[in-house]
């Protein structure tokens, strides 16, 4: 009796590994292989001197010392964090606000479902088109600029890719407007998974919106939040296309809206391994650490939460 | 038991198709801009029945195809009115492969077809590629060995006697073959806006305007001049960076080390003066809008640098209203002389059609008839001494768009000049980073030092293999 279980324990096993395949092999191809590689070839000098091929010669950790004592490493990631926040802080906040509102029952809101996709809309812009848009938009005789002369509001058009704050301002407006219709949609799901009762015993109990909002839904909502940061956080370390298009690559000016990215992109000017792949795995173990600190921070209520 | 075959089954099929998408993924060829197919008809027959019968020639954009079509004598377009859509000359195929030149996209195209080129089938073979002075170097390097030398496909010195030297020197390998040719001479000169000259200067006559921007210091105090009169005296400063960097004494790169030139830094300390007087702009060239504002009479720029195609193509002359529709343009020597631009010619190491690529060539940039029409019916400031000056000789060289001056005599003296021997396979990268750079430092944004500081890191980070300190 019990030999006959266990045999179906393990063919039930065996389907599930063969489930996995698909996303193994993708797994394995698109994403560990080009990690291992890119590890791998960080410890090469191998690039491209016009036809000419450099290398691959070993050189140990000299393209991780070089990235340190002549790349602008702390430059690029300052700016990195600098243009992250500049859109982070509105996004989160916003969310929050709007994550409130259409998951209260309470304030009866009209057209909620027009509402979600419309500011879910910005997100399914291409980011090169939307950076494109926007560097005409705010070009030096570009629309707004005109707008902003003739209503005598400047007496001559300012130069906005010229100015270090709105160049940063205008990449994190951007990531902004690109990125809260997702981050709301993240919170509101998990606000709505909040055990109604909970809110009703609040207001039962005399509780005013606010107290509630603060003293309810933020605590219950740590797990989303703390994934809604962490997301963001990757993904703004790796923040590329939009300043890339708006710079024209160059981080202009003076490089003060040069993200990691744009830097590791620099290199590929001469095809530079080596030095790329160095600067990946910084930016790899960077990730790492920053990701381990926020989850260390909102470390156990999470835990529990899991556990459930 | 039938249900565990079929969904074994499934899950097989299910992973197979993912690897067959793979697969597809990776070996597709990349797609190419060209419409025609390979004809393979094997019934003409003629002298080179031996050679390929597709000729593929890589191009940035459209006009080594214009000119091809309206000028190789027996070429039939596959489309007219798009001459980048290929054609046929007798039974071959004509294919364009165009890969823009933005972000370094079409040396990349270069870099990733050429290397290989000997290897991969006949149709698919690159025959000829196009180049520009710019990264030239690049191409014709002999130990790279991706431009066939002329001689090895019959091209004689002597074929190319009529051409001006620059333009055989800047495609000559260290051993001394020439690997490419041009039917183009792109000296150029300083185009000055008449009406802004007979205003302020009280004359448009070439020669006179002449002395007044004969050197760098007569440039800048006329530009004082101008000034106070609401004009520019370039639209930006980035104008003028050709005719500074034309003119150095040591090649960016020599013996793998950085060198900066005086005469860049010169242009650095006058564009600096410049721009701080409101002189002139730090606009980019093509997309600035003070910069393509001064083409007409509203922008009140004084003059642009630059040589006969951009003249003809590249200041508006079709939009009613313009300058240059107006005929209100000057042309003259200025403070330097320089040259911008051109084209080269090369026949891929590996075609299959050398006989075809090496008539191409030779009709192409040394056939005085051919090159004639060009001149005329294309504007081109053609690579051929003798047509040259034939045109500067009668009227048929005046230029609308000039008021009626015949620039030739001048741009044949000024291609005489020029001289090649301080270009490096650098130069490209190293001027892009350059100008980037110095705009941040006239812009205020950062001091001379850091902004060399800045431009020494940047080569640093296109050419790991050089010395910047």
């Amino acid at each position: 009796m019990s030999k006959v279980k266990r045999g179906k324990v393990v063919r039930y096993n065996r389907w599930g590994y063969i489930f996995l395949i698909p996303f193994m092999v993708t797994f394995i191809i698109f994403q560990l292989i080009p990690l291992c590689t890119t590890i791998y070839n960080s410890f090469f000098e191998n690039y491209m001197s016009g036809l000419k091929q450099v290398g691959p010669t070993f050189i140990g950790l000299e393209n991780y010392k070089t990235l340190i004592t002549e790349g602008d490493l702390g430059k690029y990631f300052t700016n990195t964090l600098i243009v992250w926040l500049i859109g982070f802080v509105p996004q989160i906040i916003l969310s929050l606000l709007l994550g409130a509102w259409f998951s209260d029952p309470s304030l009866r809101l009209k057209g909620q479902r027009f509402f979600k996709t419309v500011i879910y809309l910005p997100n399914l812009i291409m980011a090169s088109a939307f950076s494109m848009l926007f560097f005409t938009l705010f070009s030096d005789g570009g629309p707004i600029n005109s707008m902003l002369v003739q209503a005598g509001i400047l007496s001559e058009p300012f130069k906005f890719f010229s100015s270090i704050s709105a160049t940063r301002i205008l990449i994190g407006f951007m990531n902004f407007v690109m990125w809260f219709g997702n981050t709301t949609i993240l919170l509101m799901a998990g606000m709505m998974g909040i055990d109604p009762s909970l809110f009703e015993a609040a207001e039962v109990d005399g509780a005013t919106p606010r107290q509630i909002f603060w003293k309810i839904t933020l605590p219950l909502l740590r797990p989303i939040l703390v994934y809604v940061l962490i997301t963001s956080l990757i993904g703004g370390l790796q923040m590329f296309d939009v300043p890339q298009i708006l710079t024209n690559g160059e981080g202009s000016p003076v490089r003060s809206s040069m993200t990691l990215i744009m830097y590791l992109n620099k290199h590929l000017y001469s095809k530079n391994y080596g030095m790329a792949g160095a600067l990946s795995v910084y930016l790899f173990i960077l990730t790492g650490i920053l990701s381990f600190i926020v989850f260390k921070l909102t470390g156990p209520q999470k835990e529990k939460k899991e556990k459930k | 038991m039938k249900k565990k075959v079929l969904s074994a089954l499934l899950a097989s099929a299910m992973v197979a198709s993912m690897m067959a998408g793979c697969n597809n993924g990776g070996t597709n060829p990349a797609p190419s801009s060209s419409a025609g197919q390979p004809a393979q008809s094997g019934t003409a027959v003629n002298n080179d029945a031996a050679e390929g019968k597709v000729l593929n020639i890589q191009v940035w954009n459209e006009e080594f195809a214009s000119r091809l079509t309206n000028h190789y004598p027996g070429y039939e377009p596959n489309d007219a009115n798009n001459p980048t859509a290929g054609g046929k000359i007798g039974d071959v195929t004509v294919n364009f492969i165009v890969t823009a030149n933005q972000n370094n996209a079409y040396q990349n195209q270069l870099d990733a077809v050429l290397p290989g080129n000997a290897s991969l089938d006949a149709d698919k073979k690159t025959d000829i590629f196009l180049v520009e002075a710019d990264y030239a170097l690049k191409y014709v390097d002999a130990s790279a060995n991706v431009a066939m030398p002329l001689s090895e496909l019959g091209i004689s010195d002597a074929d190319l006697s009529k051409q001006y030297q620059y333009t055989k020197d800047i495609v000559t390998d260290a051993n001394g073959a020439i690997r490419g040719a041009s039917w183009q001479a792109c000296s150029a000169g300083l185009i000055y806006n008449r009406a802004a000259a007979k205003e302020v200067l009280g004359t448009d006559d070439p020669a006179k305007v002449q002395e007044f921007v004969k050197d760098w210091d007569t440039f800048n105090a006329t530009a004082a001049k101008l000034g106070e009169k609401g004009y520019l005296v370039e639209a930006s400063v980035n104008d003028s960076f050709r005719v500074y960097s034309n003119n150095v004494t040591s090649p960016w790169v020599k013996d793998g080390k950085l060198t900066i030139d005086n005469n860049i830094m010169k242009w650095v300390d006058d564009s600096k003066v410049l721009y701080d007087a409101k002189y002139t702009t730090t606009d980019p060239l093509w997309d600035g809008d003070t910069w393509k504002g001064g083409f007409y009479p509203a922008g009140k720029v004084f003059a642009y640098f630059g040589p006969a195609w951009f003249f003809n193509f590249s200041m508006g002359a079709d939009q009613a209203g313009s300058i240059a529709n107006q005929g209100g343009w000057g042309l003259t020597t200025g403070p330097q002389g320089f040259f911008w631009g051109g084209t080269w010619i090369c026949a891929a190491q590996g075609t299959d059609n050398p006989t075809l690529v090496k008539d191409i060539i030779l009709t192409m940039t040394t056939d005085n008839a051919v090159m004639k029409e060009i001149a005329q019916q294309d504007s081109d400031c053609v690579n051929n001494k003798e047509v040259l000056k034939e045109l500067a000789a009668d009227a048929s060289g005046n230029l609308a768009i000039l008021g009626g001056q015949n620039p030739y005599e001048m741009l044949a003296k000024g291609a005489e000049l020029v001289d090649m021997s301080k270009i490096s396979a650098y130069d490209q990268g190293c001027n892009e980073s350059f100008q980037t750079v110095f705009k941040d430092y006239f812009e205020g944004k950062q001091t001379k030092d850091e902004a060399l500081a800045a431009f020494k890191k940047a080569v640093k980070e296109k050419y790991p293999e050089l010395t910047v300190d």
